[in-house]
């Protein structure tokens, strides 16, 4: 079976999930979920202390699925360890068999639930995707030589919402330039937008996977839209979710739309149901993937 | 300048809950800026103090609490007033504080909270502009510092958190690297942020810094 790194390369329509590790080391949910996504998805990225409130470590709740036969997308943020860690942390999840990881900056820890914490931050995404491609070379960022050299498939974000975008999309080719193999998104609502995105983008030839974030009610898409940085939902998105009977169905309805609208635009969808993760099947069902 | 802001009075109180005598130490300098340790301040701290049952031995506003060789002076100057206090009650950065307990010998309490090095916007309004790095980039960066603006000190662009120019850590907060950003596009400097920044050296601010100016010395 090819790894992700090989269908990116391979240039497979990818279609990843999400989970977020427990508050807490019960992960039945966590792992039944998985279960359910198993044999529809590539890969199941691993959420690092999202929102900055501690949670069970990404790496091993990684390293479960990776047990369980599901390639895991270990998420690996700048926000709580320094350059030894990071490094460090990258080779351990190397020596568990897993290959992909996705770099992001954090949140800042006052956004989450030990706002006390010290924020790190001592490499940002641009520099430990590069770490991540020298240890790759054999060496450490102090030159040093490994004995034993990790292989990865590095994965970064983008936000095609991001306003103004060019200062996103100066960072988004450093990335690249940096050796990110792969783009998850934020979510995306207004296709049209996004597709300007795309246009603007296209020349990098890079894999864009287009992140999709289920609309649970019109309250969490008017938060989003008010408080998340270059997410918009439509208000004839929001009408539609307020006025369903049945609001899972309507949000895998709209996720489905979505994502064959999309199809043609990007190289994989990565869907982001935020609990709803039993939806997913249903909605790749109705995008006909 | 340094920057301070006064501690609560309960909390000043709590320092000095077994002490009777105290000697108020203010600054004619920064603190007299930031209207926590000039001749006012200093004067309505002996207030509140006598008024809280304390014995104020002296209240002075000393020219450069900072200065070990200018706080030995004074200490000689005011040796009596000094002697019949128990404490001395600083109204000055954390510097002043420290460098008047090493000139004296004595124990002090800080009234004030240092913050950073400031810039000032206009009279009361400071802003923190440099976080100190040791290693200044100011001129790829437009003249913005990204490690005193951006919370999370970012050096290679924005994170995916602005909202309306705004950061993710509170609206008050311009995003630091749309200052830069728009700085670099508007002076035609944008090739100057495409090129990625190194890791930061951060063995440059290992801590206690110490420096010693060779030029002053052979100077003396």
């Amino acid at each position: 079976m090819m790894t992700l790194k090989e269908k990116i390369k391979n240039g497979k329509f990818i279609v990843t999930a999400e989970i977020g590790p427990p508050k807490g080391i019960d992960v039945k949910s966590q792992m039944e979920e998985a279960e359910l996504l198993k044999s529809r998805i590539d890969a199941i990225n691993v959420t690092d202390s999202q929102s900055a409130v501690m949670r069970l470590g990404s790496l091993a709740v990684s390293c479960l699925l990776k047990e369980k036969g599901i390639e895991p997308v270990y998420q690996l943020t700048c926000r709580d360890r320094n350059r030894i860690a990071l490094q460090s942390d990258a080779l351990s999840a190397a020596v568990l068999g897993i290959e992909n990881i996705l770099v992001l900056t954090g949140d800042h820890p006052v956004r989450g639930d030990h706002p006390e914490a010290k924020p790190v931050f001592d490499l940002d995404s641009v520099q430990l995707i590069g770490a991540l491609r020298i240890l790759e070379a054999g060496r450490d960022l102090a030159g040093k030589e490994l004995k034993g050299a990790p292989r990865f498939c590095i994965g970064a974000v983008v936000n095609p919402g991001a306003d103004p975008v060019e200062p996103e999309l100066i960072k988004f080719e450093k990335k690249i330039n940096a050796g990110a193999e792969f783009f998850q998104t934020q979510g995306v609502y207004d296709v049209e937008a996004f597709a300007k995105f795309a246009e603007k983008v296209k020349h990098f030839n890079t894999c864009i996977i287009a992140g999709i974030i289920l609309i649970k009610s019109p309250e969490m898409a008017r938060f989003m839209n008010k408080n998340v940085a270059g997410i918009f939902v439509p208000d004839g998105l929001i009408e539609e979710i307020e006025g369903a009977a049945d609001r899972q169905q309507k949000a895998a309805e709209i996720a489905a739309r979505t994502i064959k609208e999309l199809k043609g635009l990007v190289q994989g969808v990565h869907i982001m149901s935020l609990g709803w993760n039993k939806l997913v099947p249903q909605i790749l069902d109705k995008a006909g993937l | 300048m340094i920057i301070t802001k006064q501690k609560k009075a309960e909390d000043i109180m709590k320092c000095l809950e077994k002490v009777e005598r105290v000697f108020i130490i203010g600054c004619t300098q920064c603190a007299t800026v930031c209207k926590t340790g000039g001749e006012d301040e200093v004067r309505k701290m002996k207030d509140f103090l006598e008024a809280n049952g304390k014995k104020v031995a002296a209240a002075e506003v000393w020219d450069t609490p900072c200065n070990l060789l200018e706080v030995r002076k004074r200490a000689r100057d005011s040796k009596d007033e000094l002697s019949g206090s128990q404490v001395l009650l600083l109204m000055s950065c954390g510097d002043g504080a420290h460098t008047v307990s090493l000139g004296t010998g004595m124990s002090v309490v800080p009234a004030n909270d240092t913050l950073f090095l400031g810039q000032s916007e206009r009279a009361g309004k400071f802003n923190e502009v440099c976080a100190l790095c040791g290693d200044c980039t100011l001129f790829v960066t437009g003249g913005y510092c990204p490690n005193a603006l951006c919370p999370k000190g970012l050096q290679n662009g924005p994170c995916g958190g602005v909202k309306d120019g705004k950061c993710e850590v509170s609206p008050e907060i311009d995003c630091g690297w749309l200052l830069i950003y728009n700085r670099l596009r508007d002076t035609g400097n944008l090739d100057k942020m495409k090129k990625v920044l190194p890791p930061k050296d951060h063995s440059k601010s290992v801590r206690p810094r110490k420096i010693t100016v060779d030029a002053v010395r052979k100077r003396q």
